[in-house]
């Protein structure tokens, strides 16, 4: 909790938007207010998404972005028809998911004590994601050097990093200074998040991953194709940003 | 003097009437009389018809104090206090004074009053009528609020200047029933041309801001809305809605196309929703029955690749609520397909409801009132062009194109605006 | 030290279902209601628009809606020997936060209890024999019948415009509806929703086996609505964005939709948003409450005085304000005493994910609303003889897809790598021929003596104050019951096509990280005997009568439904006896 006595959570989106002309209900950022009379109303209300822009690392180090980028192109490899981890974003939305209120745990509850407890009460850890990609990646790096004369994590045949992950993924290798099996299952997960998550944040560059799989995006209106049975849905994906389609084509 | 008994408004006026020993027989002669409560309660009904509340109270404060601001397009003039107050209100003031500022423009100290005030039109009421509204307000509250209204720039705050206007732009004298026509029709063209004062806002203005005439009811731009056509115009206007349907979106704010947002939400909320049902059909009929432009638009070929960039975002943005074919949901979601509102000359109206979103008058017939999202973070000025473009062009409508720079300088005029 | 503030007839913690439906019920009645909000105030245009709203990161992956933990948050364990950590990210169950509450962001399904659920000790007892439940087995009837709710029911499915076709009207049968649901007095509000092609083909292989399948009952509407109180609903476009999403076009069930607007423009009604009540407040006997004691979001405490208490919070905050009030008797396990806390349940939930050939099925799952789907209920609650298998409760089974997420939804047939060029394949082989139901199977959670709600003795919140501390594990009566229904399930999924039938059964222990409704229950049982509840059968405080406990915390056990209905229906029973009864003479409506 800040200083201010407001919630970290109430402030996070806040800070994003430093700087665009978005109002908020409920008297402001998310002080209590008296309501009646009539349903609030502002015009241009609500608290859209920021979009993620293209640029330096704002987590990773170069070492660690790179690194990042060549694990995320063995998880999703690139093949003719989609592009692998790398192209398609995955590793600039997990540096900015970092460098945002989900790298600092925004939300969660990190009050002490930190106690070890069993699988199914959940992760007691203190360090949260900065930590685990941090000190994960320091270890991969550290392992993979020995492993491999010197050599970097980047810097390995495809076939090898497969064989390093593979290791890890079973727990075969065990890293110094973190959990392998763990942290290697979290970059999974972000990547793979990254990969089918909105456009806006990073990953799914032009929606490549839906557009893989066959997923419309934000479309909300699917009356006209309910009742269309086993028929291939032929329109093409859009996301929170739109499509290409929506800017006129010049004349 | 003010006392415990504040809630007993016509006490107090009985008490501050000593001047006024003349009861019934000033009735008669048509002044306003505090223990005559017929004339009370048509005064209260003709101030609703009137909607002296729009303008001479601000919203959530106390009724009638003024000290709102009304926008003109030579600057804000600041409404005045019309509580009975004596030395801030009008209190003080005789029925003939009230009477020479509602209908002929002239304040009590001789001044000229701005035609914000409406007296161009509500000189087609009575003296009867103004008084009985006179002695309506005599029975609020009085406020002790003081206002100063004229707040417009050099030189219009000259007030003599008023001269000139009046000359141009106003005609005295009470509403003249045509007898050719029926008495509803006549009722409608007293309303609409009258207390309701529709034109202030739905007719087209000149430089100076007077009426241009020649277009009655074809629709202006206030206030950074543009007030649509609501004369019998099938392509622009209301002439393809039914008496009833007419009848409902003043009474309900709400129809089975179109709903009331904006200043003409709060038009519908103080005023037309408090209207009696026979005044409303009243002014259905006759604005059907007013002409509107004879010319029609021809549709932008629906390949014109603006149409084409419309028509998906408007499938992937708009439809989950205004339905594929444009349909809306009926009272809910306004019906594109058949909106006059849509199809006016003057985009300002649409463009600013997709670019701010928008929230539609709550009555107590159709108490929903459903808001739509602010769409200005999303669709940069040639999406929101080809957007507006398409849904002013599709279904059967048409209307003229809205370019990428129409809605840059939209989206400029409403930054900046509080509202 | 507390601002007073001036007094209020009514004060209502909480405005989400229940209290919506009591405020407006009060108001009715000319009292001044004030209601308070520990969440900010929400509504479809601004916080749900549909242009933003498709967010599966933000809103499902990140929570943005619900209650973060650093506000609240519980400890848990599965025995009372353990100790019990904090949940520090939400995971089996996600708790509302805001207007409208979890009826912002609930998928609508909207089901009765059976007439069987409501006496179900009396019935299990009679047709099983009392040694055929489990010693450790604290079930109970409710004090209330299905006869008593039936109008109730009704009421809140006509709130809602619920889409339905109905099974039993007024004793007769009727196709193409359950079967084996209560008798109820009219038709849904509106028809049934058209069903895509998963749950149709769905319904054909349950058929073909020879059950009765019908619609999901659904707070998605089938066609645009007028409710009792003149609201407009619209018609739902499928988008698949529901369950942890509010609904943008007015199309889903919710207070905002259904209630807010009346209750906001009333006079005598008012809220106060982003503002947390800490403390029911009672007065030196302990037997009446006084009032409220809330915190504003710059921690300034405020008291709030009125006649007349709701509490209407979620289930698990009704508990919980309860233990810090100091209202009612705390449950003690081991001594077997008190009563707040106990009977504390969830819902056991398992699912069936069929992998068909991709050439000859898409189901274009993205096409989804939150209650869409076909249904069997054969084997819910005792509707068919539980004597040779060993178990009591039941479930209802569909293929209710409720969206296809890309996130969540993109899944490959067991045996695939996790990641790698085989993942990406599969996942691209995959994702428009795969069934993944939602709410698969969705079965009762009975009530045991070790399953329970009490304060940790470790962790606390932002007020220093005590967190709730949760013990709960799954037994192996609903052990035995998911097997059962699970396999039934799979029979269903493999006759509809599929190749690969991956059966996900719900097992021990009790995982607080993955996903099982939000069907908490229990802690402020209903029933008829104040030993073993802690609200009479028209959820009075047994002990303070001027204080009424709404919501799912009543449950003295868990039906295999989902709960809403039936929250919605005590409510508006609560306040028909707060308004015919209590008002007139304040007092304890039942003498145990």
């Amino acid at each position: 909790m800040n200083e201010k006595g407001l919630l970290r959570s109430e402030f996070r989106r806040r800070d994003l938007l430093a700087g665009t002309a978005v109002l908020l209900l409920s008297g402001g950022l998310g002080r209590a207010s008296t309501i009646s009379g009539q349903l609030p109303w502002q015009p241009n209300a609500g608290d859209p998404p920021v979009r993620v822009k293209a640029g330096p690392w704002l987590f990773f180090s170069g070492d660690e972005g790179r690194a990042i980028e060549a694990i995320s192109d063995r998880v999703i490899p690139p093949d003719p028809e989609t592009p692998g981890g790398k192209d398609s974003g995955c590793a600039v939305f997990i540096d900015r998911q970092l460098a945002g209120p989900f790298g600092e745990q925004d939300g969660l509850y990190v009050r002490p004590p930190f106690q070890t407890g069993m699988k199914n009460q959940g992760d007691q850890s203190e360090g949260g994601p900065r930590h685990n990609y941090r000190s994960g990646l320091a270890a991969l790096d550290k392992a993979c050097k020995a492993k491999y004369a010197g050599k970097e994590f980047a810097d390995l045949s495809d076939s090898d990093k497969d064989k390093l992950l593979g290791d890890l993924e079973s727990g075969e290798l065990k890293l110094d200074g973190a959990d392998g099996k763990a942290f290697f299952a979290e970059v999974i997960k972000d990547l793979q998040m990254g990969f089918f998550a909105d456009p806006i944040y990073g990953g799914n560059r032009d929606m490549v991953a839906w557009k893989m799989i066959g997923y419309p995006g934000t479309r909300y209106n699917y009356l006209d194709w309910v009742d269309r049975h086993n028929e291939r849905f032929p329109l093409p994906p859009v996301s929170m940003t739109g499509r290409a389609e929506w800017t006129p084509k010049a004349r | 003097m003010r006392s415990a008994g504040e809630g007993m408004p016509l006490l107090r006026a009985v008490a501050c009437a000593a001047a006024l020993l003349f009861t019934s027989a000033l009735a008669v002669a048509g002044e306003s009389d505090p223990q005559d409560f017929t004339q009370i309660k048509n005064g209260q009904y003709l101030a609703i018809l009137s909607d002296c509340g729009s303008c001479h109270t601000v919203p959530g404060q106390r009724r009638f104090a003024g000290g709102r601001p009304i926008e003109t397009p030579f600057g804000n003039i600041v409404a005045p206090n019309i509580t009975p107050d004596r030395e801030t209100g009008v209190g003080a003031w005789t029925d003939d004074e009230f009477d020479a500022a509602v209908r002929k423009g002239v304040r009590r100290d001789g001044a000229l009053l701005y035609p914000a005030m409406p007296y161009n039109a509500y000189a087609k009421m009575t003296r009867e009528e103004v008084v009985a509204i006179r002695a309506y307000l005599n029975t609020v509250e009085p406020v002790r609020h003081a206002v100063v209204a004229n707040t417009l720039p050099f030189p219009f705050d000259i007030r003599t200047a008023m001269r000139v206007w009046d000359a141009l732009y106003f005609t005295e004298g009470v509403y003249k029933p045509d007898p050719a026509k029926s008495a509803e029709w006549n009722r409608g063209a007293y309303l609409v041309s009258g207390p309701a004062h529709c034109g202030a806002c739905h007719t087209p203005k000149t430089l100076l801001g007077g009426d241009k005439t020649a277009q009655y009811l074809q629709g202006s731009k206030i206030q950074g809305w543009f007030a649509p056509d609501i004369t019998g115009d099938k392509a622009r206007g209301i002439g393809n809605w039914s008496i009833a349907e007419i009848a409902a979106y003043l009474k309900a704010g709400h129809n089975q196309v179109s709903a009331a947002t904006g200043p003409m939400g709060e038009a519908v909320s103080l005023s037309t929703s408090r209207m009696k049902d026979g005044d409303l059909n009243a002014i259905a009929v006759y604005l059907k029955s007013v002409p509107g432009r004879q010319d029609t638009a021809r549709p932008l070929p629906a390949d014109d690749p603006v149409m084409t960039a419309g028509a998906a975002i408007y499938r992937d943005a708009c439809s989950a609520c205004h339905m594929l074919d444009g349909r809306g949901i009926s009272e809910l979601f306004p019906s594109l397909a058949a909106s006059s509102n849509v199809r006016s000359d003057d985009p300002a109206t649409l463009t600013r409801v997709v670019l701010r979103g928008a929230r539609s008058v709550a009555t107590a017939a159709e108490p929903t009132s459903p808001g739509m999202p602010s769409y200005a973070w999303q669709l940069d000025d040639a999406q929101v062009a080809a957007v507006v473009t398409y849904i002013r062009n599709a279904w059967g409508s048409a209307a003229p194109a809205v370019s990428a720079q129409d809605v840059a300088r939209e989206r400029s005029q409403l930054a900046s605006r509080p509202d | 030290m507390a601002r007073r503030l001036p007094k209020k007839d009514v004060v209502i913690i909480g405005l989400g279902w229940t209290g919506s439906i009591m405020a407006n019920e009060l108001t009715d009645e000319g009292l001044d209601v004030i209601a308070i909000e520990r969440g900010p105030w929400r509504d479809a245009p601004t916080d749900f628009p549909t242009n933003y709203m498709q967010d599966e990161l933000r809103y499902r992956i990140r929570h943005e809606l619900f209650l973060r933990p650093d506000q609240l948050t519980f400890t848990f364990r599965n025995k009372i020997d353990q100790i019990a950590l904090p949940i520090r990210n939400w995971g089996a169950f996600m708790p509302p936060n805001g207007v409208g509450g979890g009826g912002v962001h609930w998928n609508a399904e909207t089901w009765r209890f059976l007439p069987s659920d409501f006496v179900v000790r009396t019935h299990l007892t009679e047709r099983y024999g009392a040694s055929f439940l489990p010693d450790d087995m604290t079930i109970q009837d409710w004090g209330v019948t299905y006869a008593d709710m039936e109008p109730y029911y009704d009421q809140f499915e006509y709130l809602c415009g619920t889409s339905g076709t109905a099974g039993n009207l007024n004793g007769q049968i009727q196709d193409g509806g359950n079967p084996f649901e209560g008798p109820r007095s009219r038709p849904y509000p509106t028809p049934g929703q058209a069903q895509p092609f998963g749950p149709t083909l769905f319904a054909k292989a349950a058929r073909e086996l020879g059950y009765k399948p019908f619609p999901q009952p659904s707070g998605n509407l089938s066609k645009p609505y007028v409710n009792p109180l003149g609201l407009r609903l619209g018609q739902c476009t499928y988008c698949g964005f529901c369950e942890w999403f509010g609904c943008g076009n007015y199309s889903k069930a919710s207070p905002q939709t259904t209630v807010l607007p009346i209750l906001i423009r009333k006079s005598n009604f008012s809220l106060r948003d982003n503002s947390e009540v800490i403390k029911i407040n009672t007065d030196a006997s302990g037997t009446r409450a006084t009032g409220v004691t809330f915190v504003d979001t710059s921690l300034q405490e405020w008291e709030q005085p009125a006649d007349l208490v709701i509490l209407s919070a979620y289930s698990m905050f009704n508990v919980q304000l309860l233990l810090h009030s100091k209202i009612s008797q705390p449950y003690d396990p081991v001594a077997g005493t008190g009563v707040v806390g106990r009977n504390f349940t969830h819902q056991t939930i398992s699912s069936v994910n069929g992998f068909f050939d991709n050439k000859k099925f898409n189901f274009n799952p993205f096409i989804a609303s939150g209650s869409i789907g076909m249904c069997i209920d054969e084997f819910n609650g005792d509707n068919f003889d539980h004597g040779p298998h060993g178990f009591v409760g039941g479930a209802y089974m569909g293929q209710v897809q409720t969206g296809a997420r890309p996130i969540e939804t993109t899944l490959v047939p067991p045996g695939t790598p996790k990641w790698g060029a085989q993942w990406k394949k599969a996942v691209r082989d995959n994702y428009l021929s795969t069934v993944k139901p939602g709410t698969g199977v969705h079965g009762s959670f009975y009530s045991y003596r070790d399953v329970y709600l009490d304060l940790d003795p470790t962790y606390t919140d932002r007020f220093s104050r005590p967190l709730m501390r949760m013990t709960i594990d799954l037994h192996d009566n609903e052990i035995k019951q998911n097997r059962f229904m699970t396999d039934k399930f799979a029979e269903i999924i493999k006759a509809m096509g599929a190749n690969v039938v991956d059966k996900q059964y719900r097992t021990a222990p009790y995982d607080i990280t993955t996903y099982q409704t939000t069907h908490l229950n229990g802690g402020v049982v209903m029933g008829a005997d104040p030993k073993t509840s802690v609200v009479n059968r028209y959820l009075q405080n047994w002990d303070v009568p001027n204080l009424f406990v709404l919501g799912a915390s009543a449950f003295p056990q868990n039906a295999g439904y989902n709960p809403t209905g039936t929250v919605g229906a005590l409510a508006f029973w609560a306040a028909g006896a707060i308004r015919s009864q209590y008002l007139k003479n304040p007092a304890p409506l039942v003498h145990a």
